[in-house]
């Protein structure tokens, strides 16, 4: 099982080190540190890396690396699981998953570490039950410690931890009781250069957030829950009833969580929300090129895209690039050859454009690649599969809570070649 | 105090030595504030092994701890005493863990359960002394999930370091405890719940089916290992299943989307993933054969996952995808990433070769890439147009002048041993082709071994082809490569070629120019055995590296292998015939890659087939591949006649059974001598084996595996030689055979390559079986049905042969065919001749109709074949031919 952990910042220092089982050096690290500097690209270092006598399975989040080191066979994907949990807790905690973060929290975080996991094997890692056992810190919390002397560490055994609801604790009391569902999906997709559809395909979302006195049993249906044929589901939704009825029903978690994730990919149901009409073009024997990318809206059911940025990986003999945007603003950073357009609302009275030369270093032969655009965009009160929730019904309780959904669409992984 | 703690633990995590403080921190344990407490622990974990002496003083705290009111306080207590690693202490804390493992609250058993993992790692004999495994054993029928999935998760952690103890015995009455838990307990419970069940061997097709349908719930799990170790335990238990069940299909469509779910997470989720999913490919390639677009590459993917996900799209193209995959490929091979371009290209070149159809596109692809002229894609293209030159002979060789346009940009030894090869092979088409090698031969000190050896080999073709222009530069050449180079290889294979020129050229025209066989698509592809114990291994490091435990694991040795059921429920009694080597292998202790032998062995004989050519040149794979391949062929015939004992036993009963002949002689396998003969009665197939042992010391673990053949011959049972083999002793043993096996075409048609194991080593061998072990009882046709079918297949694929000096009338014929299964439909008398209709089927359901013609003076026989799979004719004649002469 999990043997130890290591947390590298992106400079390659060690700045918080846990073991579990015996002490392993930190010298282990050095095999890591091989790796990464042969990937170059933090982004690239192989999540599995062996070494003589252990293995490294690695993640790389908000700008840190969690290596952990493991000495039998164990799934990796249990591994790396358990580490991106760990990130997400420590967000949960401090807001933020950084360095400054967990430096300034150390006793926490180890006491975190501690809590989760127990000779490798993980031992609570639901916020809820950790939050009763560890109270995250406040300020108002420490004045108060401070002065009274109490300390953020609860003494009594959490009430999840054995029930068969592991996920909620129980004496749950709100005065303003609410369940709130944002439906978010996110369009992956590869256009090519001629425009058509390569792959796409939606992953959607249902993050919660549920603050209801006492235990609620909560069944939530869908319009046309057909639409759901690839989903996965958090624990405490019961499978039974999906698979006969497809209704989800389930006894929340106390707070934000993500309710199911799922997958909408028979190509008929994406619609594309925006298209792109490009022409980048470099010429022979001459040291510029042309650059001209208009944006406008395609299916987008009558509603704004709004928040489009397009990102641009260009040729690495691309020196400075002179363009004129018609709409929005945009950069180029000269050392990692990455344009950013920031085009904010389309009105499709007048369609956004960026066109000018691209100076290239003088003397390099013309780039072979032809550098893929990125696109980012959203539309709010949209879920662009069709999904739609139907009703949510609360048994158990008897008060009556106040519900909301949200929809938005968004640009997941939106490649347009060229 | 607190604060003085915590900051004493702040510098402890940094990396700071603070253990000089232990006494003064061990001081604060005994508080009520649970917070200082823990912090203690905390410390105490780190620093005890370093102070043992001093740690003495913390085991009264702990005993008095674990019988605290607070369930929390006791199973903190015996959480942190596990991690104690002083021997000294460790005996203490026997008594208060028993306690525990026996305590009310759920919490106190499933901490506990876990504490016994960590005193094992510390004290295995202790342990076991105290009989704590079987209260853990115990706890696996606890009331509580989380207990028992804690339990296992201990018990599989203990089993890893005692591979032989049967610490996890399951059976139904457990499984059905363990499916119950599986259901309720946390998300890391059901991974170790999952894993556990993944060793279970259920004893028939239902118990394996309704493990399925408790287990398929958890694909749609939000924990990728959750659902990654539920594939594992379906994968393995679906081998149990029949195809024809329903239910079978109904799984099948039920693996494809959380295999595809687990692709959009993160990227190292992502590449896990990935490697696993080429397992499950390989294995059942039917799972995916529908999601070929989400494989397709994201340009901000990272390296990882787009080489991984490039190697899934080529084993997921068909005929049905290829053009969109081509389309793809060619999109990669302009990116910015050299690697992945590469790999691109590559891809390219396999698609060729694994799907006919598409070679053409593939070729001209090819070449429009050659045209971009960018130096590491034009060498990348040319290596893989020399395999599909291999692969499709006398095809695309037009393409050679483009290739030879390119000729000086290539700097990488690949490429350019790749292009000399082509110039030699093909020197015969290429005017220039001694002006191209010269221009090569000038440096040839300066080059890589692999550009010596290949260009050596390259003049000497282009000798045999044009000796009459080309004598000087074969001198040159060899004289180079034999007095100027300290190279062992090159100096060798100078001189095999210069004598073979000088004593025999006619010789050294066989041997140089000699047929090479074709590559295949299967090249890449691991080999089944190893596929099917990696398929027990999903989820895993195993899968991530694709090597089995025991090759990497440290200090598994005699890890026990684990392999796939055996099919059941299917009336064939298909054995899968893998069960059989690796349960020898299992009984052996030093087992480290002792499957391997086998399977690496096979593959290693494969692979020679087609690697040749990338790796040294083209004269090595000729004689190394010759001799597995023909090893049996000229043996049985040339002392076929040695051991004409045994011949005739089994006419009567079944159907002609050749004399046994020697397939592999004593002094080729350290002394093992092995003979045989195929046989078939009743329905059955057998194969006859004698082995000797010529040796002088015993053998004995005798196992036997077939690799990959044209009608998926397999041993149905493993090999069985009861008692060790003594020197000078031989024994007879007759291996049942089926035709389940993995279906590979080979050339010729009817060679089977055989692999046999004993306790000295692996050897191979490779035999031609006779074809009429393969005709089925059931091969006769009715009167309408032979002259519709007749009519309809097409008169291409008719094929004549003369059977001579056979003096037997029809009759006779007739009968003496009916005997191995050559049904005669009809008789007729046409002028004088007899014509024999006739038909037979063979094992993989191929009809054959046959016409003989026999004339009463004339001691020659006409036979004509029609069969939908003409490539069968001529060794259905050698099986005519056989049956008659006998």
């Amino acid at each position: 099982m999990i043997h130890s952990l290591f947390l590298i910042n992106c400079s390659g220092d060690i700045f918080l080190e846990k073991h579990w089982k015996s002490v392993v050096s930190q010298s282990v690290c050095d095999y890591f540190f091989e790796a990464q500097e042969k990937a170059i690209d933090v982004e690239n270092v192989p999540p599995v890396i062996s070494t003589p006598h252990h293995y490294l399975i690695s993640i790389y989040r908000d700008k840190i690396f969690f290596v952990s080191v493991i000495q039998t066979e164990v799934p990796p994907l249990f591994v790396i699981e358990f580490l991106h949990r760990v990130a997400d807790t420590f967000q949960d905690y401090f807001g933020e998953c950084s360095e400054t973060a967990i430096k300034d929290n150390v006793v926490i975080v180890y006491e975190l570490l501690e809590e989760m996991l127990d000779n490798g094997f993980p031992l609570a890692t639901e916020s809820n039950i950790l939050k009763e056992l560890i109270k995250p810190p406040t300020i108002l919390r420490s004045v108060v410690n401070s002065i009274t002397g109490s300390s953020n560490v609860g003494d009594t055994l959490p009430t999840g931890q054995l029930s068969n609801i592991p996920w909620r604790r129980a004496g749950v009391k709100y005065t303003n009781n609410e369940a709130y569902f944002d439906v978010v999906e996110e369009i992956d997709a590869i256009i090519d250069k001629s425009g058509s559809t390569v792959f796409a395909e939606i992953q959607g979302v249902i993050d919660s957030c549920i603050k209801l006195s006492g235990m609620p049993d909560l069944s939530l249906s869908f319009m046309n829950p057909r639409l759901l044929d690839d989903v996965s589901f958090h624990p405490c939704i019961r499978f039974k009833r999906w698979e006969s009825e497809r209704v989800l029903s389930f006894i929340p978690p106390d707070g934000n969580f993500r309710l199911i994730s799922y997958r909408v990919s028979s190509q008929n149901l994406v619609a594309i929300p925006v298209y792109v009409k490009h022409m980048i073009s470099f010429k022979e024997n001459s040291s510029s090129g042309r650059f001209d990318v208009t944006i406008g809206p395609k299916q987008n059911m009558g509603k704004t895209v709004e928040g489009v940025v397009m990102t641009v990986h260009m040729p690495k003999a691309v020196l400075n690039m002179n363009l004129t945007a018609t709409q929005g603003s945009y950069t180029f950073d000269p050392v990692t050859k990455v344009l950013t357009w920031d085009v904010g609302k389309i009105t499709p009275q007048k369609l956004p454009n960026l066109k000018g030369i691209v100076n290239l270093q003088s003397g390099a032969p013309k780039p072979e690649e032809n550098p893929s655009l990125n696109i980012q965009f959203k539309i709010q009160q949209l879920a662009i599969s069709g999904l739609k929730v139907n009703r949510l019904d609360m048994y158990g309780e008897k008060y009556k809570p106040f519900k909301g959904v949200k929809y938005i669409t968004k640009a997941g992984k939106f490649q347009v070649r060229t | 105090k607190k604060e003085a703690v915590k900051k004493v633990i702040a510098s402890m995590t940094v990396g700071k030595d603070v253990s000089a403080l232990f006494p003064d921190v061990v001081n604060c344990m005994q508080t009520d504030n649970l917070e200082l407490k823990k912090l203690v622990y905390l410390y105490l974990m780190n620093y005890a092994k370093s102070q043992p002496d001093m740690a003495i003083m913390a085991v009264n705290t702990f005993v008095k701890d674990c019988e605290d009111p607070n369930p929390l306080i006791r199973a903190l207590a015996v959480r942190t005493m596990g991690c104690i690693r002083v021997d000294k202490i460790t005996e203490y804390l026997c008594e208060p863990l028993r306690k525990c493992l026996k305590d009310e609250d759920p919490y106190v058993r499933k901490t506990a359960a876990v504490c016994v993992a960590k005193l094992h790692d510390i004290n295995a004999q202790l342990v076991e002394d105290q009989g704590f495994l079987d209260t853990l054993k115990d706890l696996i029928s606890d009331s509580n999930p989380m207990v028992v999935a804690n339990a296992v998760a201990a018990l599989s952690e203990i089993a890893e370091s005692h591979p032989s103890s049967n610490l996890l015995d399951l059976n139904p009455q457990s499984i059905n405890k363990l499916l119950t838990a599986l259901n309720e307990c946390t998300e890391w419970g059901q991974i170790f719940i999952l894993d556990c069940l993944a060793n279970y061997m259920p004893k028939d097709d239902r118990e394996a089916q309704s493990i399925c349908e408790r287990v398929t719930p958890r694909l749609s799990h939000a924990n990728s290992a959750v659902v990654l170790s539920a594939v594992k335990v379906l994968m393995k238990f679906m081998e149990m299943l029949s195809k024809d069940l329903d239910y079978y299909g109904t799984l099948l469509k039920k693996l494809a989307p959380p295999l595809v779910t687990l692709l959009s997470a993160e990227p190292e989720l992502q590449y896990v993933a990935l490697r696993n999913i080429n397992l499950i490919v390989q294995k059942r390639p039917e799972i995916l054969k529908h999601e070929m677009k989400v494989f397709f590459v994201k340009y901000n993917d990272p390296i990882y996952v787009k080489l991984e996900k490039l190697d899934i799209m080529i084993r997921l193209a068909s005929q049905a995808n290829i053009a969109q995959v081509l389309a793809e490929l060619k999109e990669y091979a302009t990116e910015v990433d050299v690697d992945f371009v590469r790999k691109a290209v590559r891809a390219i070149g396999r698609c060729a070769i694994k799907v006919e159809q598409s070679a053409e596109r593939c070729v001209s692809t090819l070449l429009d890439l050659i045209q971009t002229k960018v130096n590491y894609v034009v060498q990348e293209a040319i290596v893989v147009i020399k395999d599909i030159f291999r692969k499709y002979p006398n095809k695309y060789e037009s393409v050679i002048a483009t290739l030879c346009e390119n000729l000086d940009s290539l700097d990488e030894p690949e490429a350019r041993a790749a292009m000399i090869w082509i110039v030699g092979e093909y020197a015969e088409r290429i005017d220039n082709a001694d002006e191209l090698l010269e221009s090569f031969l000038e440096g040839f000190h300066d080059e890589s071994t692999q550009v010596q050896l290949q260009l050596l080999t390259a003049i000497v073709k282009l000798f045999l082809k044009k000796p009459t222009e080309t004598q000087e530069l074969v001198q040159q050449v060899l004289s180079l490569a034999t007095q100027d180079s300290d190279n062992p290889d090159l100096r060798d294979r100078g001189y095999i070629y210069w004598r073979l020129l000088s004593t025999d050229p006619v010789a050294a025209k066989e041997v140089v120019l000699a047929e090479k066989p074709l590559i295949s698509e299967e090249t890449d592809l691991i080999e089944p055995t190893l596929l099917d114990e990696l398929i027990c291994y999903i989820g895993t490091l195993a899968s991530v590296y694709h090597k089995p435990p025991s090759a990497f694991v440290e200090g598994s040795r005699g890890v026990v292998h684990k392999s796939l059921p055996p099919r059941t429920g299917s009336s064939e009694s298909a054995e899968s015939p893998d069960t059989a080597p690796s349960g020898v292998q299992a009984a052996e202790q030093p087992a480290m890659g002792a499957v391997d032998l086998l399977g690496g062995g096979l593959d290693s004989l494969m692979g020679d087939e087609s690697e040749g050519m990338g790796g040294g040149g083209t004269f090595a794979p000729a004689p190394s591949t010759a001799v597995p391949a023909t090893l049996g062929a000229p043996l049985s015939s040339g002392l076929g006649d040695l051991f004409d004992l045994t011949g005739g036993v089994g006419t009567l009963s079944g159907s002609y059974v050749a004399p046994k002949t020697v397939w592999l002689p004593a002094m080729k396998a350290k002394g093992l001598e092995i003979s045989g003969t195929f046989s078939r009665q009743v329905g059955s197939i057998s194969m006859d084996l004698v082995l000797t042992n010529k040796a002088l010391q015993v053998m004995s673990d005798f196992a036997i595996q077939f690799n990959r053949n044209s009608f998926g011959l397999a041993p149905a049972a493993p090999l069985q030689v009861h008692a060790p083999l003594a020197p000078n002793q031989s024994v007879e043993i007759s291996l049942p055979l089926n035709t389940v096996g993995s279906v590979m075409k080979m050339d010729p048609l009817n060679n089977l390559q055989v692999a046999v194991k004993n306790n000295i080593d692996v050897f191979y061998f490779s035999t031609l079986y006779p074809l009429h072990i393969l005709f089925v009882e059931d091969g006769k046709m009715e009167r309408q049905m032979f002259l519709a079918t007749w009519k309809d297949i097409a008169n291409e694929n008719e094929a004549q042969f003369q059977i001579k000096d056979c003096s037997l009338n029809a009759d006779a014929v007739s009968s003496k065919l009916q005997g191995s299964n050559i049904f005669t439909i009809a008789k007729r008398n046409v002028e004088g001749q007899d014509m024999l209709y006739q038909s037979l089927k063979l094992t993989n359901g191929i009809w054959v109709l046959a016409e003989l013609r026999i004339q009463p003076s004339n001691p020659s026989f006409t036979l004509s074949l029609k069969c939908r799979a003409p490539e069968v004719s001529q060794y259905i004649y050698q099986a005519y031919e056989t049956i008659l002469k006998n």
